[in-house]
């Protein structure tokens, strides 16, 4: 069985965005960038897979600028067999990667594919949801446990959903994107980074994928939150007590 | 609070010019995709958050009509509640099936795309909690339109702002595609005062959604079960006093005095990715951009640093209490009120001193 995953470049978790002056979106020059944290989840969780013997092979796929190809050998280097890399120089929205997702698991056809649950960027939380409507396959979204049954074909699936856990059967294949509580992703080893250099990276445009970019959403302008009024620091319990009592009214 | 100001001044305006890709087409009109209690039948706040947003879209001719799905008196009862309760509803669609008992997404999805094909809605609402996120993002690619996702503010029709980043940028977009425009919104933006549910004067007409046509093509998914926390609190999303603990509280033995605290202000509890992680709390008491976004009139963070992903998921709080023994603690630069401290010494004095609730 194969499995393909799919990874997304993100600005580092870590970085505090700044928005560019001129509200077009946010500064992306001279930033660091990651993989999303997600994905490390989702690539981690296709590994353990094909380290426990029900996976064969472990696909990596990115979509976007040539720099993606960076995010690709990290995940090659975390132990993906190989790479698939379809070059965009122009914003991809979720229901445009889910399409491109789509040929490519008609190329690859593998039997599970996982994303994380959300790219930390643009925060959507659609592409594996999308994929799995356009594939008609049954779907597993924010999982923080995925167990395989290769005779049955099946994945059983924990959900975090809004009050605990809720856990579904999916009959493979099947789309399962990850939670923060899969499990926790492995670092590259200098050798395991080498190595990586010499995996192969296929080549793709959504031309020659045949799929059709449409853009039915126009970002108007990016702006910084409100700030907030800058607060106190009191010195006793007696004085919040007492602040929160008659300044703020709130007890 | 900004969000609610520039609402109220939406709703005021409701004589906005409409993009010309809506005027070629009838007067709007919107589907609100609700989840209702299983038991009682009542529909859940999330949904009503929902339904308060779609009332904002300006173009809306107040034809708002309300999906229910299940089976079983659970749902009629819902049906006939969510009719005759609510003003801005002019029909209740129902889906009456086995199949919609559970809240899995490839019916759900199905179902959405099936009452779109008859009704024709101009757009379809549904809050962005788990339900919403799982199933409206499967619903537009069947329909082959872009949903737009944790919508905070309604500018125009078609024009919405969502958070991104975090949180730390806002972004306005439009919609420019086919109808219906989906949307899923945050609940915390649209807050549902009592006295628009409570009017008895509507009654709505409660028709059946027709599912001879519904492809169930089963045997994909399955559910198995559920399982919550029996909490006795109020729930972390609607609260009106949320306490929450970091990683400082050590240990789940350690985070009672959260609870303690929580049930002495009538609070709900809340945590952070590391106390979660730590295994001192359940997942569902998460806070952040991962987690539950809340905003409360008072958010109380103990042992909390404030990283960016957990001010994600609080930030909108309209009073924002911090201890920490750390003063450089990124907590500090939101909070409205900061105390130095070991929060070990801090809880159990506020414990002493807080006056009593109910």
């Amino acid at each position: 069985m194969k499995i393909m995953v799919a990874v997304k470049r993100v600005i580092d978790y870590a970085v505090k965005i700044r928005v560019k002056p001129d509200k077009t979106g946010v500064v992306t020059q001279n930033v660091k960038m990651s993989m999303n944290p997600f994905c490390e989840i989702a690539l981690e969780e296709a590994l353990r897979i094909r380290e426990s013997g029900l996976a064969s092979e472990v696909v990596a796929v990115s979509m976007g600028p040539s720099q993606c190809i960076d995010t690709l050998r990290t995940g090659l280097a975390m132990g993906a067999d190989r790479g698939i890399h379809v070059e965009a120089n122009y914003s991809l929205y979720p229901l445009s990667v889910a399409k491109i997702l789509k040929k490519l698991v008609e190329i690859e056809k593998p039997r599970l594919l996982i994303l994380g649950k959300q790219a930390i960027d643009d925060d959507c939380n659609q592409t594996g949801q999308m994929i799995a409507g356009l594939l008609n396959w049954p779907q597993g979204t924010f999982a923080s446990k995925v167990v395989l049954d290769k005779e049955k074909q099946v994945a059983t699936v924990d959900r975090e959903v809004d009050d605990g856990i809720e856990t579904v059967c999916l009959n493979l294949p099947a789309v399962i994107t990850t939670d923060l509580r899969l499990n926790q992703p492995r670092y590259a080893t200098l050798p395991n980074i080498m190595k990586a250099k010499s995996k192969p990276i296929k080549k793709f445009t959504p031309e020659e994928l045949n799929v059709e970019i449409k853009s039915d959403l126009e970002i108007v302008e990016v702006t910084e939150p409100p700030k907030r009024k800058s607060g106190v620091i009191v010195s006793s319990v007696d004085e919040l007590i007492d602040k929160l009592k008659h300044e703020a009214n709130v007890i | 609070m900004a969000t609610r100001m520039i609402l109220r001044r939406v709703i005021q305006k409701r004589t906005v010019l409409f993009p010309l890709s809506l005027s070629t087409s009838r007067k709007g009109s919107t589907l609100v995709v609700a989840e209702h209690e299983h038991e009682g039948g009542a529909i859940k706040p999330s949904s009503l958050s929902a339904l308060f947003a779609a009332t904002c879209l300006p173009d809306n001719d107040s034809s708002v009509s309300l999906l229910l799905a299940g089976s079983g008196p659970s749902l009629h009862q819902a049906a006939s509640l969510a009719a005759s309760s609510h003003p801005s509803i002019s029909q209740v669609l129902v889906a009456d099936s086995d199949t919609f008992k559970s809240p899995l997404a490839e019916p759900w999805a199905k179902l959405v795309h099936l009452v779109q094909q008859k009704g024709g809605y101009s757009h379809i609402v549904a809050a962005s909690n788990s339900f919403g996120k799982n199933v409206m993002p499967r619903a537009a690619a069947l329909l082959d339109v872009s949903p737009v996702t944790d919508v905070t503010a309604i500018s125009d029709s078609l024009t919405f702002v969502r958070p991104i980043y975090a949180g730390n940028a806002l972004c306005t977009v439009r919609y420019t595609g086919a109808s219906p425009c989906i949307l899923t919104i945050r609940s915390t933006s649209f807050p549902v005062s009592q006295k628009s549910v409570d009017s008895k004067s509507n009654k709505a007409s409660i028709s059946r959604v027709d599912l001879s046509t519904f492809d169930e093509d089963l045997g994909k998914s399955m559910y198995i079960s559920q399982t919550s926390q029996d909490d006795e609190r109020p729930d972390l999303g609607n609260a009106r006093v949320v306490i929450t603990g970091g990683r400082a509280l050590k240990s789940a033995e350690n985070f009672k005095l959260i609870e303690n605290l929580a049930n002495k202000l009538g609070a709900a509890v809340g945590a952070t990715r590391a106390a979660v992680d730590a295994g001192f709390v359940p997942n569902d008491l998460q806070v952040g951009q991962t987690g539950k976004i809340v905003a409360p009139e008072l958010y109380m963070a103990f042992g909390v640093s404030g990283a960016i992903q957990h001010l994600a998921g609080m930030r909108d709080s309209k009073v924002i209490v911090a201890v920490n023994n750390d003063a450089d603690a990124p907590i500090f630069q939101v909070s409205d009120y900061g105390l130095v401290g070991d929060l070990f010494e801090v809880i159990p004095e506020l414990l002493e001193k807080l006056p009593e609730k109910k």
